[in-house]
């Protein structure tokens, strides 16, 4: 369970988020962390994860007090993989997804080892990339290594930031659906942040949005997922629709803020 | 269900294949050392006199056994010289391996935040001026003056990118700001030099195994003995920092701390390098990068490789400075770039080609 009072957090000077608090997220619930561009989604991310200096406020992860912990307890509590990771090491897939695993272990990789990372290969499917390097793979080649990365070991919380920004339809189910059973299973407090609403809506069981580095709303997906609620907070019109089977979907219409199509 | 079909080779998971590349790597690293170790005996056997290569196993085995001349030759003369480029080709390796590292570029060496210029300008300070940073110095006024100086070059970057937050551009910036700051100095010295002090500081930079003692062996093994064990002992954390920086906080490493950590023993490592044999380029750059291709940027592999590939290069080049003309030894620092650069080339076309 995680429980969070009045974090703020800021870049130096610059104050980005203020005063959010969450009562609890449990553990085994997907929360989906929804927002506009540069409202502080990332930056909520970082600073529960620990990587920000300018950090005030109490969080409470499993009865810990994340902000007492040191930085190597606080990563093998928590996983976080950011935005978008960029490297030019020379170093395989399959080394990247071992460091995942043994990076604060001792440095002989037992048979063991390596099998866990051949069992992430094949859940994620992606077997046949395990010998190439990590900058010879495709953009979405290279975030479903990343993703191998952050699940291989079982912390007791994951913030994904857009992991499945740059997959196809395919493997966007894909990976949703592995982080749906992944949450249950181990019973994990999962926050993940998703630009697509649709994808949001069908997986996440609660929903927390961003804006301007404020909490606006947090609650059960059926509830944020209004008309009002997504059109106050992207400045555009939605349809949100519930189909007879149970799902939301959310029909863009128009963006309320004018194009300078005139600056062309 | 039996096991008549051998299906190995073709059907292996990821593990069985990483497991082979692994073992495949630790090989190359094992064959690397005996060609280092190889190469160290040829160049111990190698040299004006054409004595057999019996003999001077003979001699190294039991100092006497040859007579007086052979046992001077090979314990005073040779031997002390083909150790000093084994260690100081190790040194310049594992600097080159750990700067790259830090500094997440494959393109930086040793020398590439000023320490070279910074030990050049003290050499030249004590060569020129008679001016010594460390005082009663003697006759190792040259070299404790360039290692003073290498050290307060380290120190200034230390201080500033502390100051600043240890970030890669603070880092680069500052050391480039000093490596112009010592050229320009140096250039001075050179200016008001005479013409044999100016002599003498050309030879001096163009770097020689010839000043070599066993005091500074057993230093330059004292130092590796600190140095290499600490940059394994934190391998994981040094192979994560290339995946960058944000990363490699997530997971849960202290980037910060690790780079001053990590740049205090390249600067001393380099530092020693430099004080006592001079400017000598190239290895800290391709050793790296020859270890890289062949074993990958894992640093359970790519140290040791690094360490190994940097002292072949540098025994080899210590046998070829005495081939070239009898009797004549040439500069060693000339000879890494000659022979260093034409193999370094072969290698990078023949990995393979990048399409874009
Ligand atoms: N390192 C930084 N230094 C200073 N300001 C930053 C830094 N990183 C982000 N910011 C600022 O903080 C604000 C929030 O950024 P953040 O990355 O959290 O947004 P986000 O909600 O994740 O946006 P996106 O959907 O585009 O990823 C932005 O205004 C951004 O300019
Ligand atoms: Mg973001």
């Amino acid at each position: 369970m995680l429980k969070i009072d009045g974090l703020s957090a800021s870049y130096g000077k610059k104050s980005i988020l203020t005063e959010i608090s969450i009562d609890e997220i449990k553990p085994g619930e997907l929360t989906a962390v929804i927002g506009p561009n540069g409202t502080g989604k990332s930056t909520f991310f970082k600073a529960i994860s620990g990587l920000l200096k300018g950090t005030l406020g109490e969080m409470v992860l499993n009865g810990d007090n994340l902000r007492e912990l040191s930085s190597d307890v606080l990563a093998r509590k928590i996983c976080y993989l950011p935005q978008s990771v960029n490297t030019t090491a020379a170093l395989t897939a399959f080394e990247v997804v071992l460091l995942g695993l043994k990076f604060q272990s001792g440095w002989r990789v037992k048979d063991e080892d390596a099998k866990q990372v051949e069992k992430i290969f094949a859940i994620l499917d992606i077997d046949h990339l395990s010998d190439q390097y990590i900058g010879d793979l495709s953009g979405g080649q290279q975030q479903l290594v990343w993703i191998a990365q952050a699940i291989i070991r079982s912390p007791e919380m994951l913030l994904l930031d857009e992991p499945t920004s740059a997959l196809d339809l395919q493997h966007q189910l894909a990976v949703m659906d592995l982080l749906k059973i992944l949450t249950k299973k181990r019973n994990i407090v999962t926050m993940v942040a998703l630009h697509d609403l649709n994808l949001a809506a069908r997986y996440a069981d609660k929903v927390l949005v961003i804006k301007d580095g404020k909490l606006r709303a947090f609650g059960v997906t059926e509830d944020i997922f209004r008309t009002d609620i997504i059109n106050e907070t992207y400045g555009v019109e939605v349809e949100v629709q519930t189909q007879p089977s149970g799902t939301i979907l959310v029909m863009p219409i128009r963006s309320k803020r004018q194009l300078r199509a005139d600056l062309l | 269900m039996t096991d008549i079909v051998d299906n190995s080779g073709v059907e292996d998971g990821a593990s069985k294949r990483y497991l082979r590349t692994a073992r495949k790597r630790s090989i190359i690293v094992f064959v690397m050392m005996a060609i280092v170790a190889f190469s160290v005996l040829l160049d111990v056997s190698l040299g004006p006199g054409n004595f057999p290569l019996s003999d001077i196993i003979d001699v190294l085995w039991d100092e006497n056994s040859h007579g007086v001349s052979l046992s001077v030759i090979v314990w005073d003369i040779r031997l002390p010289v083909a150790l000093m480029a084994l260690l100081i080709g190790a040194m310049l390796g594992a600097a080159g391996a750990e700067m790259q590292t830090i500094l997440n570029n494959p393109l930086a060496d040793p020398f590439t935040l000023g320490i070279s210029s910074a030990a050049s300008f003290g050499a030249s300070l004590a060569i020129v001026a008679g001016f010594s940073l460390i005082p009663y110095a003697g006759t190792l006024l040259i070299t404790t003056n360039a290692f003073g100086f290498a050290l307060l070059a380290s120190f200034i970057l230390f201080a500033t990118t502390r100051m600043r937050g240890v970030n890669i551009e603070t880092m680069v910036l500052v050391g480039i700001a000093l490596m112009f700051t010592f050229n320009a100095l140096l250039a001075l010295m050179q200016y008001y030099s005479s013409e044999t002090e100016l002599q003498k500081i050309v030879f001096w930079m163009m770097g020689s195994l010839m000043r070599v003692t066993w005091s500074k062996l057993a230093i330059c093994a004292v130092i590796l003995g600190i140095c290499l064990p600490i940059f394994m002992w934190r391998n994981w954390q040094l192979t994560a920092l290339r995946l960058g920086d944000e990363k490699a906080r997530s997971m849960g490493i202290n980037v910060s701390r690790l780079r001053i950590e990590m740049l205090i023993l390249v600067s001393l490592l380099s530092a020693v390098s430099v004080a006592f044999v001079g400017v000598i380029g190239f290895i800290g750059l391709v050793g790296p990068h020859m270890a890289r291709m062949m074993v990958g940027e894992d640093q359970r592999f790519f140290l040791p490789m690094s360490v190994f590939c940097g002292a072949l290069i540098l025994s080899v080049a210590s046998i070829i400075s005495k081939m070239i003309t009898p009797g004549i030894i040439y500069p060693i620092g000339m000879i890494t770039s000659l022979i260093g650069v034409p193999f370094f080339l072969s290698l990078v076309l023949k990995q393979r080609k990048r399409s874009w």
